[in-house]
């Protein structure tokens, strides 16, 4: 099954495509509500009514474009429309076919779920209100209708239009808090690295251009093309620093903490998921995959994920804790996509297929639980007003509602069934086994590496999530305002039920999902569904004996509760103090904390995180204050990029003497540009 | 013939379980020069806690009370997936292994949270340790399952170790050996065993399961300490699997040898104890990173025949 070798065919070209009256119509029908409300709600007044206003164009927007999605998933008919467009280079090209439905759906989702979220979040958020706010709303709609913009564009001119309009948009929503410098910084910092991405995708069009003739993503790019492996490498670093691949991640830290919680979920559960989809969609559009791209996706991915949790473990803060594990997840996309490159380059369908129906799936299960995880940090911050887990804890007795649902979305990325998160695993893992099992060296080799990659990211997101609940939820209060944190609204909290429950039915549902999924990876593998049917019925199967243990160990949970509480009836239960080996007066300051449960292995991998310690020295017999204080910066922030932008500072504090600030001189250096200009064309 | 040995597995485990423990005290008794407790003194540990009462501390929240069912619940999901002898499972499939690591992840996942729960620096401390540690393992267990699968072309657990014949061991008795090796390590570390932790005290600072346990009573206890008799069954039952060479046997014989294979394991886990002191908390990770070590060269070895 696993060593299957065909001669290598030629990827087929998209197959079915059906030109639509009404169906994408529809859609951009959604992407206009969306727009017209967050205008109108620059115009209306009360906080509440605005940002009510702006989601429920969202929700409506996306239910009209769930529509065109609903129906490309079920029937497999690509939509597309061509208009005139007055752009030099450009066509008002969009298409909608299977691959943009299964982005679509989870942004669509996570967009509704997540602006529902912000009316309760925002209202009363500081800030200014007002005005302010209803730019908020309308930075958030643009955001949301530019993603699904993004995923249905096929010219480059129009899919870079939508891009920048994404870009952009979160760039006013991440420095909505603009009154902390952080937040300042961080924005400039998410600025300066999305414009870098854009610059290597700009190249990216001009060179895809060059080879297919013209810039666009649908043109089956032609075969004799030679330039396969540059386009590769622009869109692996043009989409990779959306996608926050490691060492191209560092905007991905600073942004996703300053940002409103609700944007938060809504970057890392679907805007940087654009990053991963302009990476699939390449690797569909290139008439042949080398193995060596495999190999390096496999290593990029190992290397962001590993990287990714550990750099989490070591964050206080617990935004930014969420935010590296993004980079973690996304770690793991990139182990599937290049499982399945080489599953294509070297023959194998099995692993072709279960490479990047996984890569796909976890996709779908990140922007559900990362969006949840997000959500709750934001309801756990707001109550209690702070970010730093060493001042939280305690939260399951206050918000217990808001820890149920935090501790699903953790259990749920720990990759623990019977949540989603498993499923993607899964069939990671599955792929990765057989190919070690019955596969060659060539496949061998790339399936070892992702899977000590997945187990050991598997280890230490165990230890990354228990501390956020552990620190976070459970335990005593460690601060005043901790102590005095309340359940949020309904809004918020019924936009986390939601993620929860799906988090849930995903899980339980598995094996019905799966055709959806191993369909996308058998397109974007370039074969025929029949053609992979044994690796996929054998995942079929699987997935139904994971449900099946799924309820096992439901129901022995519920038999073994019952059975304890029918043992405990009519004894003696009581409540006392933590036992502390007799000391009963115990304060909430004895606590583990955060710092202390992550540090032994902060410790050992210090040599890749560099945490910077600083401990008061302890003098006397009886001492009064002690301290102690630690800090992991990025590394590769500090060492790669600082050193970059310093010498580019460095280099451009040089150039000053041009600019005097007469403008004299300005104008002089206009009919000079001017001269040059002229005698070089008549040259 | 292969549903009776289908139900035998689970029943064997649920039941003798417990009987692990008392054959390794007796071990250790052994060596101690003393007669030691009887055999079935786990059991009547266990019928005394499920007769108690219950304390609960005042720190903790709804997880701790979820956390004892949840993890029993997950260990007796786990017997009906690993095999002892028998050429199938109630519930194998193809990948069952994964799902199997994953249910551990579970234990290990409600553990810390409850021991976080109680607001307790020394819960805290081991939950720590557990947390770190068992990261570590986790590498070390999948490598060595790859190395396994690698050898036997199979990806279900029972096929897996039905693959392993006297023969197998001949053609490859390196990697075989580094797997089981690999896995007494995870068997260890896994089950708070020294050398990586000791079993017998509660309250000094090194400890890791029984100080995490700490404040746990009544059925609750029972609970945890009947899933830590379990879990030293399955991971010993993963062992004799890889490295008892049943292959060729009938599956009466295959079981009746994986039983016996099992207890051997208890001796040796307390012969273990006996003769050896605990390493220094500094020193466990590269015990560790020397299982996964051990694991990659098992992997290579297996990939090369």
């Amino acid at each position: 099954m696993w060593s299957a070798s065909r001669p290598p065919s030629p990827r087929p070209s998209h197959l079915r495509r059906k030109l639509s009256p009404i169906m994408l119509p529809l859609a951009f029908c959604g992407l206009g509500l969306m727009l017209l409300t967050g205008f109108i709600a620059l115009f209306v007044r009360g906080d509440k009514a605005c940002l009510r206003l702006g989601a429920a164009g969202v929700i409506a927007g996306a239910i009209l474009c769930a529509i065109p999605t609903a129906q490309v998933l079920f029937t497999g008919d690509e939509l597309a429309l061509t208009l005139p467009w007055q752009v030099p280079f450009g066509s008002f090209h969009v298409v909608l076919d299977g691959l943009s439905a299964l982005f679509l759906l989870p942004t669509l989702l996570l967009s509704a779920v997540a602006a529902v979220y912000g009316c309760g979040y925002m209202a009363g958020h500081g800030g200014g209100g007002g005005l302010r706010l209803g730019y908020a709303v309308l930075c958030y709609n643009f955001l949301a209708a530019s993603m699904v913009m993004v995923l249905i564009a096929r010219d480059g001119v129009l899919f870079l239009v939508a891009w920048e309009l994404m870009s952009l948009s979160s760039y006013f929503l991440v420095t909505y808090d603009d009154e902390h410098e952080s937040v300042r910084q961080a924005g400039w910092i998410y600025l300066v690295a999305t414009h870098i991405g854009t610059a290597f995708l700009l190249a990216f069009f001009v060179l895809l251009g060059q080879g297919g003739g013209r810039m666009d993503f649908s043109y089956p790019a032609l075969a004799g093309l030679s330039s396969g492996t540059a386009l590769f490498l622009l869109a692996l670093v043009g989409f990779g620093t959306k996608a926050g691949v490691m060492p191209l991640h560092v905007w991905l830290p600073e942004a996703h903490p300053a940002a409103p919680s609700h944007v938060s979920a809504l970057m890392s559960g679907a805007m940087i998921k654009m990053g991963v989809y302009g990476i699939v969609r390449t690797l569909q559009i290139l008439p042949q995959l080398e193995s060596w791209w495999g190999w390096l996706l496999v290593g990029v991915g190992a290397v962001s994920g590993v990287l990714g949790i550990l750099f989490s473990l070591a964050q206080h803060d617990f935004k930014r804790a969420l935010a590296y594990s993004s980079i973690e997840n996304v770690g793991v996309i990139m182990i599937g996509l290049g499982l399945g490159v080489v599953g294509v380059a070297d023959h194998c369908p099995a692993l072709a297929v279960l490479g990047f129906a996984g890569a796909l799936w976890h996709m779908v299960n990140h922007a559900l639980f990362k969006g949840l995880l997000f959500l709750g940090a934001g309801a756990a911050a707001k109550a209690a007003g702070t970010r730093y887990m060493d001042l939280l804890g305690g939260l399951a007795k206050t918000m217990p509602r808001t820890a149920a649902t935090f501790i699903v979305g953790a259990l749920a990325i720990c990759a623990i069934p019977p949540f989603n998160g498993f499923i993607g695993e899964f069939l990671l893992y599955f792929g990765s086994f057989g190919a070690v099992a019955e596969g060659g060296p060539r496949l061998a080799g790339p399936a070892v590496v992702a899977l000590v990659a997945l187990a050991s990211i598997g280890g230490l997101a165990l230890v990354a999530f228990t501390k956020m609940v552990g620190i976070v939820f459970l335990g005593e209060p460690r601060s005043a305002q901790a102590a005095g944190a309340k359940e949020p609204g309904m809004e918020m909290l019924g936009a986390m039920w939601t993620l929860a429950g799906l988090c849930v039915v995903i899980g339980l549902s598995a094996p019905l999902l799966l055709p959806v999924f191993a369909q996308a990876g058998a397109d974007l593998a370039g074969m025929p569904l029949a053609d992979v049917a044994g690796p996929v019925g054998a995942a079929y199967s699987a997935l139904g004996s994971v449900v099946l243990a799924s309820a096992a160990l439901l129901v022995l949970t519920l038999v073994l509760g019952v059975w304890r509480r029918r043992l405990l009836r009519g004894r003696t239960v009581t409540e006392q103090p933590t036992w502390g080996c007799g000391y009963a007066a115990a304060t909430a300051r004895v606590q583990y904390t955060a710092s202390s449960f992550s540090q032994p292995i902060v410790d050992l991998f210090q040599g890749v995180l560099v945490s910077r310690l600083r401990r008061a020295k302890v003098k006397e017999l009886f001492p009064t204050t002690a301290g102690f204080k630690s800090n992991t910066t990025d590394v590769s922030n500090e060492y790669l990029y600082r050193p970059i932008f310093m010498w580019i500072d460095r280099f451009i504090n040089k150039m000053r003497w041009v600019q005097y600030g007469v403008v004299q001189l300005y104008v002089l250096y206009i009919a000079l540009t001017l001269i040059i200009l002229l005698l070089w064309k008549l040259r | 013939m292969k549903l009776v040995a289908e139900i035998l597995q689970p029943l064997l485990a649920i039941v003798l379980a417990p009987l692990l423990l008392g054959v390794i005290n007796r071990v250790k008794a052994f060596f101690a020069g003393r007669h030691g407790q009887p055999f079935v003194q786990p059991y009547y540990d266990l019928w005394r806690l499920l007769h108690k009462g219950a304390v609960y501390s005042r720190s903790t929240s709804w997880v701790f009370r979820l956390s004892p069912p949840a993890c029993l619940a997950a260990l007796l999901t786990l017997t009906l997936i690993v095999p002892l002898g028998g050429r199938s499972t109630l519930l194998g499939f193809e990948g069952d292994l994964v799902l199997a690591a994953y249910l551990l992840a579970l234990v290990r996942f409600f553990l810390v949270a409850a021991a976080l729960d109680t607001a307790s620096s020394f819960e805290g401390m081991g939950a720590s340790r557990e947390a770190f540690f068992s990261a570590l393992t986790e590498p070390a267990l999948f490598v060595a399952l790859a190395a396994m699968a690698r050898l036997s072309g199979r990806l279900s657990l029972p096929e897996m170790f039905a693959a392993v014949t006297p023969g197998n061991w001949a053609t490859h008795g390196a990697a075989l050996l580094l797997v089981a090796a690999t896995l007494a390590i995870v068997l260890l570390a896994e089950n708070s065993r020294i050398p990586v932790d000791d079993p017998n005290t509660h309250l000094e600072l090194t400890m890791i399961h029984e100080v995490m346990v700490l404040d746990n009573s009544g059925p609750d206890f029972a609970f945890i300490q009947y899933g830590s008799a379990l879990k030293l069954w399955l991971l010993s039952a993963v062992l004799v699997g890889a490295a008892l060479p049943t292959g060729g046997l009938s599956t009466p014989l295959a079981m009746a040898a994986a039983v016996g294979g099992v207890f051997l394991v208890a001796v040796c886990v307390g012969t273990v104890e006996s003769c050896m002191a605990r390493l220094r908390m500094t020193h466990v990770p590269l015990l560790l990173f020397t299982a996964v070590a051990l694991a990659v060269l098992a992997l290579v070895f297996s990939l090369r025949g």
